[in-house]
């Protein structure tokens, strides 16, 4: 049953529809976590470890409980009594090992601002004074900080059980790699640094514990992406059972996948609620957030590839080294990142040989795990730095390059090397948009004349591939309490609106837009009338929450289903009302319409019927307004999106400064659902990923102290230095879904390092210069320079 | 210590202790949520709010330090209308994702517009180059900023 | 982090202030002024300090505000920056004041944040003290055994560290009228819009040039061998070589002393040129 065109309701697929859930937000009508207070509520405080790595030999309580407005004080044997601990392996993930981690520390701490104590107080200024009144006998361990030395051969490790501090190590070799490098044409091989980042969202982690021992339920006012995960996680290690959990997620002031993770410090408070009998709010201040947020992107990669002749590439190499925290982080585990990686190298092209190591290595360090485009930041930059230095090697210009190796958009379906299975991509048609709307040429020939000015100017380009929409062998198979699928319920009610509950979730993003834009457009009902319910397990299907760009793709599915089963059900009523075979009545403007296209019958008024005049109904009819589907992705373990970006910069040669001048993207993120939301989707993640490229690191001293744990220090992207960012779209629907739909949150994020990286690269060309590592600090700049200049760079 | 200050047009009298940061005061005392809390260092612009007519950071701010003072939050500047063509240029541009940054991003861009500050893009940039936000990458901001400022100006943006 | 408990007391007058601070002080803990807080309250924050009590001055009318007196410009020391910005007087008499207003920071910082305030914290970083060095500022202190003025250049000694004594209130600064040939410059160099200086340098040229650097070493420092160059008619280039004579650059963890000398030498050079005090 397909709508015409002229059919289409106000916000209906496709429609650029403004958020109607945003309005409150603009008038401080926002219902974070911290804007919601309970009756007798306490807050919590806690005493973080100052050191990368110590003993503990003993934390004297008493003057902190005896302290203003203290309620209780406990430590980490204290809390170690009500948690089980969380291990984050997956099992599918061969090797992966890790340790058992407590809430909060005992016995020895692991990483500097690991939690070693909780203080409750009426207030965060107590419960903060309270902490200064701890005294905590630590005896400082030697930290291992540095992942080559946290894998060599006699290094101390981390936790003497496991042996050593090797997390995860993979391999990959298809092909004759060794063959192609020695036959190649040309060969460019690089060493590349990336930094360590944290998530910065603007609204710290923040959670309020609610139980009520009258019912003996826990409930848990979340900002985060994954309620329903949560809800497993609390069940298992607080020893509940499920349905004694309801996790409520509203507002979230940001996450990116900094929200989707078991924090200790929040497990410690959902017991503080349980044996206080008093709700306990906890909002990390930002120094804590820098300290204990989960990290991301610590990698450093040796990296090669060659061409033969006619410029196509022959064999990649790579080996990845990656330093996380002491523990792989539950239940999502630290392996996922470094994995993509791996995986991701070369997507957008066809290579015949590839050899990948991947070692993922125990620090001393805080915690690592998933954080917004998880690996691929990583994985595009390489391949594309690589292409970059490979067309400068050969003569060749590095569009023309790339044209002459990415996946023909009619080889599809294609699986890598590396086991990815896609379809449905569009390489060729996106890197010839993307050169006409940049003006490829024109840049060009400005970029010559600049130069001849003694101006540097660069371009640089950026091809790749997105995973989105996991299916249940991402998480799932390995163990993990993760939905793949996810649900929607759509009803029509008596004042003939729709209601919408979905398990799918919003930080701000859009998906309750979305998806009641794909109800509307079924249901031809405007997306006004459509009241969507998320973020509640109490009320939400079960399902996955949002991560890895699945809501539009994934709850999108869902909801197009159940609005079609709906429609159907509301079609059935109405033939049996009419007299008419349903096949011959269609959904118009809020009516049943028939083949004509006269409208027969409001939707209130056959709801009404139904729900309060059943006795009109013949006897056999037993309606439903209201219909449920689930969906997950089964035909493979993900569906892939695809674009192509490209930045232009000016770099002043004597300063190291770097000016963004502008970015392009065009994207394939299959059927678009709102073109205004996903344009700034991609918007945020380009500025995120310049943030990667210029200006973001976790700097942390020998010792495994973090050095810059202040928004004054760690530089985020701010207004003044952003370009503006041009966009473009190319369609092409997945044929998984009815819906077509691929995911589209992350895109942005994947690729503007590589393009950055590759423009600040094309810029320094003429000088000789070369930079491999992020973030392209001005000190990097003038030093890559000075290095040519010496002669000392290749 | 006692403070008495007039918040959105009404009086408040209240008990305060003097470590307490005007921000908190508004949410916590007041509960007027609608101001955010982001760093409580002064550097990413959350906790906007206007006193005696300009905008400073309300966590670099004694509550005792408004004493007598007259402080206007994104409630009040809603409720009156002041800033309504810029909530409307931002929700039709969305110019807002999670809306963590909204209140102060709003109140900040009403300053521009109330100084005179034209549709010009890089002085928009400027203007709000201390106010974070992690989910727009800020273009949609600075369109609606630019939006309402020509249109302010009386000219075509 | 949410401050640390202390007490607070307001003052209406620059010898109430200071009366009350030496009261105050005997405390364990001591005690502050507050002025607009915007250096003081973050360095709370960070529980860095943790005084036992505030004395707030904002209360003091007298000392905020920008006047003529006797042929030299009187600023209050609790003139905001947001006021420097724009006022009339310091736009005719001290421009290269409201320039570099207009790189503090952020608007809603400069609406509270003072040049007193600034000129007090001494951030090696900070523009106001430099700017008042380059200017010959004489500034002016009150304290408990009554009032003294000291000259801006050699009023500071270090990281956060001035000649003004813990208990005596700086009540105005005190700038010679640019006359009608007095030249200036102004460059700065930050990663970021309103972050604190990677390198910069404020320069006055009334009698003889002064060229004051910020963000560079442990304060405000005049560069001698630049203004040397600068007087004798040497090219922007030739200054900026010899520039950084016997001063020592910084180090952080994001830049070594090398590159922010470097990037120094080019913020001094393209100052000078674009202020056309040199070729």
């Amino acid at each position: 049953m397909t709508l015409g065109r002229f059919d289409r309701p106000a916000g209906g697929i496709g429609a650029a529809l403004a958020r109607p859930n945003a309005r409150r937000l603009l008038v401080g009508r926002g219902r974070f976590v911290d804007d919601r207070t309970l009756p007798r509520m306490v807050h919590a405080a806690f005493l973080r470890s100052p050191y990368a790595h110590a003993r503990i030999r003993g934390i004297d309580l008493a003057a902190a409980r005896a302290a203003a407005g203290v309620v209780a004080v406990w430590d980490g044997v204290e809390i170690a009594a009500e948690v089980a601990p969380f291990v984050g392996v997956l099992t599918h993930l061969a090797g992966m090992r890790s340790a058992p981690q407590p809430a909060l520390a005992h016995g020895t701490t692991h990483w500097q601002g690991e939690p070693l104590a909780i203080v409750l107080a009426r207030s965060r200024a107590e419960a903060e004074d309270a902490v200064a009144l701890i005294e905590a006998d630590l005896d400082p361990l030697d930290p291992v900080t540095d992942p080559e030395a946290a894998l060599a051969p006699g290094a101390a490790a981390i936790h003497p059980a496991l042996g050593s501090n090797l997390c995860l190590e993979r391999r990959i070799e298809v092909g004759d790699v060794d063959g192609a490098f020695a036959t190649a044409a040309a060969v460019a091989e690089r060493h590349f640094d990336f930094a360590r980042h944290t998530g910065v969202t603007l609204e710290p982690r923040s959670c309020l514990y609610d139980w009520d021992a009258g019912d003996g339920r826990l409930t848990l006012h979340y900002s985060g992406q994954v309620p329903h995960m949560m809800q497993a996680v609390l069940a298992r290690h607080l020893g509940l059972n499920e349905e004694q959990v309801r996790v409520i997620s509203e507002d979230v002031g940001g996450s990116f996948g900094i929200k989707i993770h078991t924090y200790g410090d929040e497990i410690a408070c959902a017991v503080a609620a349980r044996r206080l009998g008093r709700p306990v709010k906890f909002v990390a201040d930002r120094f804590e957030s820098f300290a204990s947020d989960i990290h991301a992107r610590d990698h450093t990669l040796r990296a090669r590839a060659a061409v033969d002749a006619d410029g196509r590439l022959t064999a990649v190499e790579i080996d990845d080294l990656t330093g996380i925290g002491p523990y792989s982080v539950y239940p999502r585990s630290s392996g996922i990142e470094g994995n993509q990686v791996v995986n991701l190298i070369g997507a957008p092209y066809d290579l015949p040989a590839y050899r990948a190591r991947l070692r993922i290595a125990f620090l001393n360090k805080a915690p690592m795990c998933q954080y917004r485009a998880v690996g691929h930041p990583v994985a595009m930059a390489v391949m594309e730095a690589l292409i970059d230095d490979l067309a400068a090697r050969t003569g060749r210009d590095p569009a023309v390059l790339r044209a002459l190796n990415i996946r023909r958009d009619d080889s599809y379906p294609a699986t890598s090397l590396q086991g990815l299975r896609f379809a449905d991509l569009s390489h060729e048609r996106c890197l010839a948009e993307l050169r006409r709307l940049m003006g490829y040429d024109r840049l060009r020939a400005e970029q010559a004349e600049a130069r001849a000015r003694g101006v540097l100017r660069g371009v640089g380009l950026a091809m790749m591939v997105e995973i989105t929409n996991p299916s249940p062998m991402f998480y799932g198979v390995g163990g993990a309490p993760i939905a793949a699928q996810d649900g929607a319920t759509v009803r029509l009610n008596p004042g003939g609106d729709i209601h919408l509950a979905a398990s799918v979730t919003e930080q701000g993003q859009g998906t309750d837009t979305v998806l009641a834009q794909i109800a509307a457009e079924v249901l031809s009902v405007p997306a006004g009338r459509i009241a969507v319910s998320t973020g509640d397990t109490m009320t939400a299907p079960h399902g996955g929450g949002t991560w890895a760009s699945r809501g539009a793709g994934i709850g999108g599915e869902a909801v197009l289903q159940a609005a079609r089963a709906l429609a159907g059900q509301i079609l059935d009523v109405a033939g049996t009302i009419l007299q008419t075979p349903p096949e011959r009545l269609a959904l118009r403007d809020g009516h049943v319409a028939d083949a004509t296209g006269a409208a027969r019958l409001s939707l209130q008024d056959l709801a009404r019927m139904v729900y309060y005049r059943g006795n009109e109904l013949p006897p056999g009819l037993a309606p439903e307004l209201v219909a449920t589907r689930h969906y997950r992705v089964t035909d493979q373990p993900f569906v892939y999106s695809n674009g192509a970006m490209a930045a232009h910069v000016e770099v002043d040669a004597e300063t190291g400064f770097i000016r963004l001048l502008d970015v392009w993207v065009v994207e394939d993120v299959g059927t678009i659902l709102n073109p205004l939301l996903v344009d700034e989707q991609i918007r945020g993640g380009v500025v995120q990923g310049i943030g990667a490229a210029l200006y973001e690191e976790c700097l942390y001293d020998e010792a495994g102290q973090l050095l810059n744990a202040s928004l004054a220090d760690y530089l985020v992207p701010m207004a003044a230095e952003m370009p503006d960012i041009h966009i473009a779209h190319v369609v092409t629907p997945t044929r998984s879904s009815a819906l077509g739909a691929k995911g589209a949150g992350e895109a942005g994020t994947a690729g503007a390092p590589a393009a950055v990286l590759n423009a600040v690269n094309d810029a320094l060309r003429p000088l000789g210069a070369h930079l491999a590592q992020m973030p392209m600090t001005p000190a990097r700049v003038l030093r890559a320079i000075a290095a040519a200049r010496d002669g000392a760079g290749a | 210590m006692r403070v008495s200050l007039i918040v959105n047009g009404e009086a408040v009298t209240a008990d305060v202790e003097p470590r307490q940061h005007l921000a908190d005061f508004l949410r916590q005392t007041l509960g007027l949520t609608g101001t955010h809390v982001g760093c409580e260092h002064g550097v990413c612009g959350a906790c906007t709010v206007r006193l005696n007519g300009v905008i400073v950071r309300a966590c670099l701010t004694l509550a005792v330090q408004a004493e007598g003072a007259r402080v206007e939050t994104i409630e009040g500047v809603s409720a009156t209308g002041e800033i309504a063509a810029l909530q409307e240029a931002f929700h039709r541009r969305n110019a807002l994702q999670c809306g963590f940054c909204t209140p102060g991003m709003l109140l900040t861009a009403a300053e521009w517009i109330a100084l005179g500050g034209g549709p010009d893009r890089a002085a928009i940039r400027d203007w709000l180059s201390g106010n974070y936000c992690r989910c727009t990458g800020y273009q949609a901001i600075v369109d609606a900023v630019a939006e309402v400022a020509g249109t302010a100006r009386g000219g075509a943006p | 982090m949410k401050f640390a408990p202390f007490s607070y007391l307001r003052a209406t007058d620059a010898a109430e202030a200071v009366r009350l601070f030496a009261e105050a002080r005997e405390a364990a803990g001591g005690a502050r002024f507050i002025a607009g807080g915007q250096s003081l309250l973050p360095a709370l924050a960070f529980r860095l300090d943790q005084p036992a009590t505030l004395i707030d001055i904002g209360p003091i009318a007298s000392l905020r505000g920008v006047t003529l007196d006797g042929g030299r410009l009187r600023i209050g020391a609790l003139t905001t920056h947001a006021m420097i910005e724009r006022d009339p007087l310091i736009a005719r008499h001290a421009p290269i004041l409201a320039h570099a207003a207009t790189f503090v920071a952020h608007a809603a910082i400069r609406n509270r944040g003072t040049i007193g305030g600034s000129i007090c914290n001494a951030d090696p970083a900070a523009e106001m003290p430099a700017v008042a060095v380059a200017l010959g500022a004489r500034l002016h202190l009150l304290g408990p055994k009554g009032a003294r003025v000291v000259e801006a250049d050699g009023f500071f000694r270090g990281y956060y560290e001035t000649l003004r004594a813990e208990d005596e209130l700086l009540t105005h600064i005190e700038v010679p009228i640019a006359a009608p040939a007095a030249r200036w410059a102004f460059g700065e160099l930050a990663r970021r819009r309103g972050d604190y200086a990677l390198a910069g340098v404020a320069v006055c040229w009334a009698a003889a040039p002064r060229i004051v650097w910020f963000g560079v070493g442990d304060g405000p420092r005049r560069d001698g061998a630049a203004e040397a160059a600068l007087a004798t008619g040497a090219t922007a280039a030739e200054i900026a070589h010899v520039a950084l004579a016997g001063i020592e650059v910084a180090s952080d963890h994001a830049t070594d002393a090398a590159t922010r000398a470097q990037i120094a030498r080019v913020v001094l050079r393209r100052a000078l040129v674009q202020a056309g005090l040199a070729a």
